[in-house]
Order: C-alpha cells, then sequence, then structure tokens
C-alpha cells in the first residue's frame, strides 16, 4: 500500500507550478495552534479537538469539519474537494460540515481559475482524510490493546472485527489529538474499490440554500453601519477625472458624499480604475446620485480606439509572418511548389463574461486593518491588492469569500474589491460597492479579441502537406505591463501550439498587438478562438476535398502518439508532461466515440438542417462535440441536440461534470449567436443584456447529450474544456445546414436571414 | 406613506416612491432572496410575486406596490418548500444559483395557472429569465417534474 502514496507523492512533487504552489501547505499542512497563537481568522476545523491538517477537523460529537478553500462560483469544488477528503477518511457525509475559508496561504493556491481545483489539490485532500483515518485508528488500536494493522474503518467508525468492537470517530476524536502526525508515507489511501464517494459523486452541499433564497453571494453581505456606493468610472480605459461637479448629485435623498477614487498607476493590472464613487444609504440612492455627477475627463491615449479599425490592423498583422512558436519542417517550401492551397481569416471579437451576479464587494477598514466580503476567486490576490492600496501589511487583511453568482474568470481580478477598500478608508465606514449590469459590461476584463489566418497545402485525399496559422491578439500580461504585445506560452499554449495533427510541415505563428482594454481570463480564454479558427478550417478543408468532415478530422489526428514538444516552451497548464502528456489517441477516442453516440453518418437530416463536430484537449481534459442545427428561412437558428464525449481522466464528481460540460453548451451558444463587445473612441459601446445578449432558454441547446469515458488517469479539468469544441462543431454544424461558412464571430454578421 | 404586504406581514415605506420594489426588499428589509441582475427587466432574477403575477422587481417602482401582496422567495411556502423548489432539489438544477430564485418565482407563478404545459410553453413562459451557468435543459425538466407533483 505504500507504494501508493509514494507514486501519489512523487507526483505532487513533480507537478510543476501547481504543485510548487499546493507545497506551500507543507509549511502549515500540519500545523496545531500552540496556545495563545493566534490566526487571523479561525475556522471550526482549527479549534476541533482533533485537527491534523488545516482543512480538517473532527470534534467529539463525530462532527467533521472539512474548510472549503476554493471559491464556489457553480462548478462545486466547494462540495468536490471535501468529498474527497471524508471518502479517504471514511466520514459519513451526513456528518461533514463545510466552512469556507478565508484568503489564506496556509491553504496553498485559492485562485478558482483554470480549472484546476480537482486537479491540483486532490491529492492533498486524500491525504487530508487519510491523515486522520490513520490517527483514529491508532487511537483505537491502543484503546484495545492490538495491533493497528488489524484495525479498520467502516463509515464513520474504527472497528476490530476479530474482537467485535468498534468506536465512533466523535469518540476517538480526544485520544487521536494526543498522537504524533504521521508523516504522509506512512499513510495508506484506499483502494479504489472501497471508495464511497470518488466517482458517485455528490449534489452541492448548498442545494437546499441555493433553492431557498438564503445562499449569501457577494451582492448579500452586509455589515452594521455599512453604506452603498456607485461608481462612475472613466469610459476609455487609462482616463483620469479632470474635474467634476457634485452639487445635484448630493440632492439626491439618500445620498451622503461623494469620493474621488485615484486612476492606476503604471498598467491596470488588479487596481481601481479610478472616477467618482457616490456614496449612499440605500444602492438605489447612490445608483441615482451617480447620475447627476458632472464630471470632464482627459480620455488618455486610448481615446484612438476603434474596434472596427483595430480588427483591420489584426488582420493586417496576421497577413505576415509573425513570430514563429513552433515548427516542424519547412512549410514554406511545399507552399513554394505552387500546389493546390487553401486558406482563410478566422476572426473572434472581445468578449464579456456578465455573470449573473454583477461584480460587487463589500469592505470595511477599522483600526488599521481591512475586512473584506467578496464574491472572489483569488481571494489572495484580493489581500495583496488591498494591502497594497491601503498601505497596511497583507495580514491585516481579512476577506471573507462568499458565494460567487458565476465568475468566469471575471471575479479572479480583484479591482473591486479593491475600490471598497479604499472607499471604505475613505468614509470611515463599512462600503458596499455595487456594479451595475452597465458597470459589469463596460469595465470588463475582456477576453482577447483574436485574428487567426490559416493556410494549408492539400496533397493526395485532400490531406495537409504543409501547414501554416498565425494568431494575433492582445496578450493577458498587458494588464500588467502594457507594452507587452505578444501572446505568452500560457495562452499559446491554448489549443495553439499544440495542434495535435501529425503534420510533416507545420509552423506555428504568433503576432503583435496592442491592448487598448483590459485583456483578462474567460472561461476556456484563448482556447476559444484557437478551437474555433483550427476545427473550423478542419471542417472547410473536408468539404474542399469532398471527404466526410469526421473521417477527415480521424485522418489529421492520426495514429495515437504522444505530441513531442521539443523546442516549444509548453507549460501544459502548469501539470507536468510525465503525468499529463499530450495523447492524440485520447482525442481519437472521444471523437470516434461522440461519432458512435451522436449517430454521426445514421441519422437523416432535411433541408435546413446539419451536423457539425469539433474536438479539442483544453485544461488537460480531450472533448469532442457534435452539433445538430435547425435553420429556417427566416435564418433562425435552433440547436436540438448536442453530444459531447470527455476524457478527464479520473473524475470524481460525474453530475457535477455532466452540468459543467452542459452549461458549457450555453455558454459557447452565445459566443456563437451574438457574443460581441466593440468600442469607439475606446469606449465600450454595448451596456446591458438588450445589446449584449447571452443565450436565453429559447436559444440554448434543447438537449445535450454528455458521456464521460472512465479513466483512472490522474484528474483534469471539466469547468472550462467543453466550450471551446462546442463552438466549432456548431459553427460546422451552421455551414452544414447552409453552406455559409463562419469565419466571423458572432453569426450576426453571417447574414443567415 | 405607501402601505404594502410582503409575504403575508403589513408593512409601511416613506421613502422614495419611485425606489424600485427590489432595493425595498433588499436593502431596507433584508431580504436578499430577490437578486439584482439587470436592472432593467431583461433578466429575470429579481422576479417576484405582485398579486400572484410573476413581476420584474427591479423596474416596479414603490408608488405602484400601494395595497399589494408582494411574495418573494422568502414566503413562497410557509412550510418546507414548494414543489417547483422540491423539483429543483431533485433535478439539481442549480449551478451558481443566482438567478434560481427568480426562475423558481417565475416557475411557480406559471404552473399557477398552467397545470400541463408543453415544452413549448415552458420555454415561452421562461424566456425572459437569464441563467449564464446554462441550466435551461434542468429547468426545464425540474417545471415538467413540477407539474406532475402539482397535478
Amino acid at each position: 500500500m505504500s507504494t501508493i502514496a509514494n507514486v501519489s507523492r512523487r507526483r505532487f512533487l513533480t507537478g510543476g507550478v501547481i504543485a510548487a504552489g499546493a507545497l506551500v501547505l507543507g509549511v502549515g499542512y500540519y500545523r496545531k495552534l500552540l496556545p495563545g497563537q493566534k490566526l487571523p481568522e479561525e475556522t471550526n476545523a482549527d479549534h476541533a479537538t482533533l485537527h491534523p491538517s488545516v482543512y480538517l477537523g473532527i470534534n467529539p460529537d463525530g462532527t467533521v469539519w472539512i474548510v472549503a478553500h476554493r471559491s464556489e462560483m457553480g462548478t462545486t469544488s466547494r462540495t468536490t474537494l471535501p468529498l474527497v477528503v471524508a471518502d479517504e477518511l471514511d466520514a459519513d457525509w451526513k456528518r461533514v460540515k463545510i466552512e469556507q475559508a478565508i484568503g489564506d496561504q496556509r491553504y496553498g493556491d485559492q485562485n478558482t481559475d483554470g480549472s484546476h481545483s480537482i486537479r491540483s489539490f486532490y491529492d492533498a485532500m486524500r491525504e487530508a482524510g487519510a491523515t486522520a483515518r490513520f490517527m483514529l485508528i491508532q487511537a483505537a488500536a491502543h484503546e484495545w490493546g492490538v495491533p493497528a494493522a488489524q484495525c479498520e474503518t467502516d463509515l464513520h467508525v474504527v472497528v476490530h472485527r476479530s474482537t467485535n468492537r468498534r468506536a465512533g470517530y466523535g469518540e476517538l476524536a480526544s485520544a487521536a489529538a494526543k498522537l504524533p502526525v504521521p508523516d504522509k508515507r506512512e499513510l495508506k489511501l484506499k483502494q479504489k474499490t472501497a471508495w464511497r464517494y470518488i466517482g458517485k459523486g455528490e449534489v452541492s452541499y448548498d442545494l437546499q440554500a441555493l433553492v431557498s433564497g438564503k445562499a449569501i453571494y457577494g451582492m448579500d453581505a452586509r455589515a452594521e453601519g455599512m453604506v452603498y456606493a456607485s461608481v462612475e468610472r472613466p469610459p476609455v480605459l487609462g482616463g483620469k477625472v479632470k474635474s467634476y461637479d457634485d452639487k445635484e448629485a448630493l440632492k439626491v435623498a439618500g445620498v451622503r458624499q461623494t469620493v474621488p477614487i485615484d486612476p492606476f498607476q503604471a498598467a491596470p493590472a488588479f487596481q481601481p480604475l479610478g472616477g467618482v464613487a457616490v456614496i449612499a444609504d440605500n444602492t438605489w440612492a447612490a445608483f441615482q446620485g451617480r447620475k447627476k455627477l458632472k464630471i470632464s475627463w482627459d480620455n488618455g491615449a486610448n481615446e484612438t480606439y476603434n474596434s472596427d479599425q483595430y480588427k483591420n490592423e489584426l488582420r493586417e498583422t496576421s497577413h505576415s509572418p509573425c513570430k514563429v512558436v513552433r515548427n516542424i519542417g519547412d512549410a514554406d517550401a511545399v507552399f513554394a511548389k505552387s500546389g493546390k492551397v487553401h486558406e482563410a481569416d478566422y476572426y473572434v471579437p472581445l468578449l464579456a463574461h456578465a455573470s449573473m451576479e454583477p461584480v460587487v464587494a463589500l469592505a470595511e477598514f477599522r483600526d488599521g486593518k481591512a475586512t473584506l466580503w467578496a464574491p472572489t476567486q483569488n481571494p489572495q490576490a484580493a489581500q495583496d491588492i488591498v494591502s497594497k492600496q491601503l498601505g497596511i501589511p497583507k495580514e491585516d487583511v481579512i476577506c471573507h469569500v462568499t458565494l460567487l453568482g458565476g465568475g468566469f474568470g471575471r471575479k479572479s481580478k480583484p479591482d473591486y474589491v479593491a475600490e471598497a477598500a479604499v472607499l471604505s478608508k475613505k468614509t470611515g465606514r463599512p462600503v458596499k460597492v455595487v456594479w451595475t449590469r452597465e458597470d459589469d459590461i463596460k469595465f470588463d476584463y475582456y477576453n482577447a479579441v483574436a485574428s487567426m489566418y490559416m493556410k494549408a497545402a492539400l496533397g493526395a485525399h485532400g490531406k495537409p502537406t504543409a501547414w501554416l496559422q498565425r494568431s494575433v491578439f492582445p496578450p493577458i500580461p498587458s494588464i500588467f505591463d502594457v507594452n507587452t504585445v505578444y501572446g505568452d506560452p500560457g495562452h499559446l499554449q491554448q489549443g495553439w501550439t499544440d495542434i495535435p495533427y501529425d503534420l510533416s510541415n507545420l509552423r506555428v505563428e504568433n503576432g503583435p498587438a496592442k491592448a487598448h482594454v483590459r485583456i483578462g481570463w474567460l472561461r476556456s480564454v484563448a482556447n476559444i478562438y484557437h478551437a474555433f479558427g483550427i476545427q473550423c478550417f478542419t471542417d472547410e478543408l473536408a468539404h474542399a476535398a469532398g471527404r466526410d468532415p469526421l473521417d477527415y478530422l480521424l485522418d489529421l489526428i492520426g495514429n495515437p502518439r504522444t505530441i513531442d514538444f521539443k523546442g516549444v516552451e509548453y507549460p501544459n497548464y502548469g501539470a507536468s508532461m510525465d503525468a499529463y502528456p499530450w495523447e492524440t489517441g485520447r482525442l481519437r477516442h472521444v471523437t470516434e466515440m461522440v461519432a458512435e453516440k451522436s449517430g454521426w453518418g445514421k441519422r437523416k437530416h432535411g433541408k435546413g438542417t446539419g451536423v457539425g463536430i469539433a474536438a479539442h484537449r483544453s485544461f488537460l481534459t480531450y472533448v469532442a462535440t457534435v452539433v445538430e442545427v435547425e435553420v429556417n428561412d427566416q435564418g433562425e437558428v435552433r440547436i436540438p441536440r448536442v453530444d459531447m464525449v470527455l476524457d478527464a481522466g479520473l473524475v470524481v464528481n460525474p453530475e457535477a461534470t455532466r452540468a459543467q460540460f452542459e452549461g458549457a453548451a450555453v455558454f459557447g451558444t452565445s459566443v456563437v449567436r451574438s457574443g460581441e463587445i466593440t468600442a469607439t473612441k475606446g469606449a465600450i459601446n454595448q451596456s446591458n443584456f438588450q445589446d449584449y445578449p447571452v443565450a436565453r432558454i429559447t436559444e440554448a441547446p434543447y438537449q445535450t447529450n454528455v458521456h464521460i469515458v472512465e479513466s483512472d488517469a490522474p484528474p483534469a479539468g471539466v469547468g472550462e474544456p467543453g466550450v471551446p469544441p462546442f463552438v466549432a462543431a456548431l459553427c460546422n454544424a451552421i455551414f452544414d445546414a447552409t453552406g455559409k461558412r463562419v469565419r466571423d464571430l458572432p453569426i450576426t454578421k453571417l447574414g443567415l436571414s | 406613506m405607501i402601505q404594502l404586504k410582503v409575504n403575508g406581514a403589513e408593512q409601511s415605506f416613506n421613502g422614495e416612491p419611485e425606489m424600485p420594489l427590489l432595493w425595498y426588499l433588499r436593502d431596507v428589509l433584508g431580504l436578499t432572496g430577490s437578486k439584482f441582475g439587470c436592472g432593467v427587466g431583461l433578466c429575470g432574477a429579481c422576479t417576484v410575486h405582485v398579486n400572484g403575477q410573476a413581476t420584474r422587481s427591479c423596474v416596479t417602482v414603490m408608488r405602484d406596490t400601494a395595497g399589494k401582496e408582494v411574495t418573494t422567495i422568502e414566503g413562497l411556502e410557509k412550510n418546507g418548500l414548494h414543489p417547483v423548489q422540491k423539483a429543483w432539489i431533485e433535478i439539481n438544477v442549480p449551478q451558481c444559483g443566482y438567478c434560481q430564485v427568480g426562475q423558481i418565482m417565475q416557475a411557480a407563478a406559471f404552473l399557477d395557472s398552467k397545470k400541463k404545459p408543453t415544452d413549448h410553453e415552458i420555454d415561452d413562459a421562461m424566456s425572459g429569465n437569464l441563467c449564464r451557468c446554462g441550466t435551461y435543459q434542468r429547468i426545464r425538466a425540474a417545471i415538467k417534474a413540477a407539474a406532475e407533483e402539482m397535478a
């Protein structure tokens, strides 16, 4: 059994960037509070009688406290990670109580993005549970005077079968707490056959609260004596207040005062954007007062930005040689032979997150310390920025994490939390900053606009003999350094440098683009535009060759092999290539399986209907999708059926995983149907759901069938990987139905009607 | 002074009569179950019942609530859970859950007037309620399950 622990430990140590973060655990992982020692904010787990891990505590009444240190925005990570602890502990789920961690580095990485909560903490959760179980078994063995090896656990009890003795976890907690915490190497992890919860899953711990209005989101946080703020921000990124007149604003009933906020310094990062805040007794009064502000702006350099013109610039850049980020063979030599060549431009505009809960935060600055209540995906980053903005130590910033009414990456950036903290310091009261929907859409960190140029030379059976692809997009690191214009490996890896086709001549390039708005992570990020470009171009080539798109796609994926990234900077989502190699056989398998599940080529499709297929790996998960569409004479698109097959390695919570992929189809539908943010003179044109529509029940796929591949491979991501292949498959289906190729998203530009 | 009933209790309001009901419920009464999503009646997160009708509280001003009976998620069912809430649990509808209170209030009012809805009728009735997590197919299934239960 110890070999399992060793394997697990080895993976932990070699897990790359993420595991390095998780190893911070080593510092506090087994810390027991000494008398008089005080943590900034103690959990019930910290105070429990048996407390062998920061994630876990057991009380004499048998209550098991499990700390959820990752944020809950609908992916069920707040339930699924504790489920792993409970399984390894052999605990009764009904006796588990989950409590949300504050931001604290003793928990390791808390930035709930990148679809890696399970991947990065699966081992740590198992070890936490196994540690407590080990100690409970030792305590019972001592008590009974029998070898620990003869004792085992059953649901919430330790048993010694031959003498028929049993003792509950609660009654053993005190004795177990006196024992030394075992070294990880002593732990015996459960065999798969003994798993109670892993692979079976559970519904959200908060389900009852969610349907009864009792769940507390950031929007619902309250503090004694709090006031409400609404902020008028510079309409153009980098703009500043020249002067303002608040006389009329102050006349609005309920308005208390106005407070200017400093613009950001150097690069925006997570700093407030600046502007003028109206402070009031309730949210509505703050909104009304803000409408009465008269502000004169200095818009700054980004005033010259127009998204139409910018689109042309990106395209032009992509038509000339750019920076080579991966190369195999000599594509140019093949192109020079002047055989049959196919080329195309693909384009995806800026996209906004538009989570149902607009951005919001509550902060109280008092006695040199800040307390925050925020729907944040990234509480430690909130601590960092608030500490910098207020000039206080990070330890004096307590960040409580509420439930998130959606996040999709927006709430990893805590600029809004910093706003609340700055305003609390300036007003001397707890301040809740409420963003309107218009604020949420106009002051987002947008998914990058991207232009992609694709070119292939075609040989026998229409197969590419050379392949060139260039993508040009303003990179996310530009929010930290405005002069950054090239994509970083972390985003070029997302479906671009890892094009999985078996090609003898391949050149992958990336061109420069300067950002004029804040660019950020949005559910599946660069994979959205990269998968769109590659998977739709593939479909084009299949049709050009007169071949079945499935057959052609499988031909390009080729025989099962592990992709060799020699000479390519490929971070593999922070995971090691040993634990998570890029295996084309797994992509091939999900593609074949989705064809079978969807009845590809077997079901009849009438006039105006079509099917499309796409396959993509992102966040270490392999996904293939088939989408069926109907397009009527008015150009209205209906999506009667979607089939998705995913291979995410071990899936801890299948039910939650299915829900994530169903949701990804709806998210992708919004991207294709209507997702578009534009700007004129540097200011965002869209404002609310009338001009930034997201899919409604009448527009979303009617039925999405999610099929999960059984696998013992280490766990990979499930929150994001459903989106990219869905977008491409839907566009391919629209071509099949109408003969119109979608190269420019959203499809409002396609002229379907 | 505006007199109204909220979840069966008499209330009087002497603030700004143009204040939307949503902010009265949330900021004045502390009933935070009803959510702010768009402020202009486009998303349905703020849906409550006014005299039994599903109503967007973010665009309903206090002046227009005088003498009315307002029901929020907090008062939807006096004891335990409403059949729609039970169906939401059975089908495991919510992801982030933020829009679900509005969805449930919309569905409950809809099922009061429609006993055996078709898919088309459900989609029609629910088309004003956005869910960014994309739980629509489960919402449809849960409404069908609730309709069975309520029949």
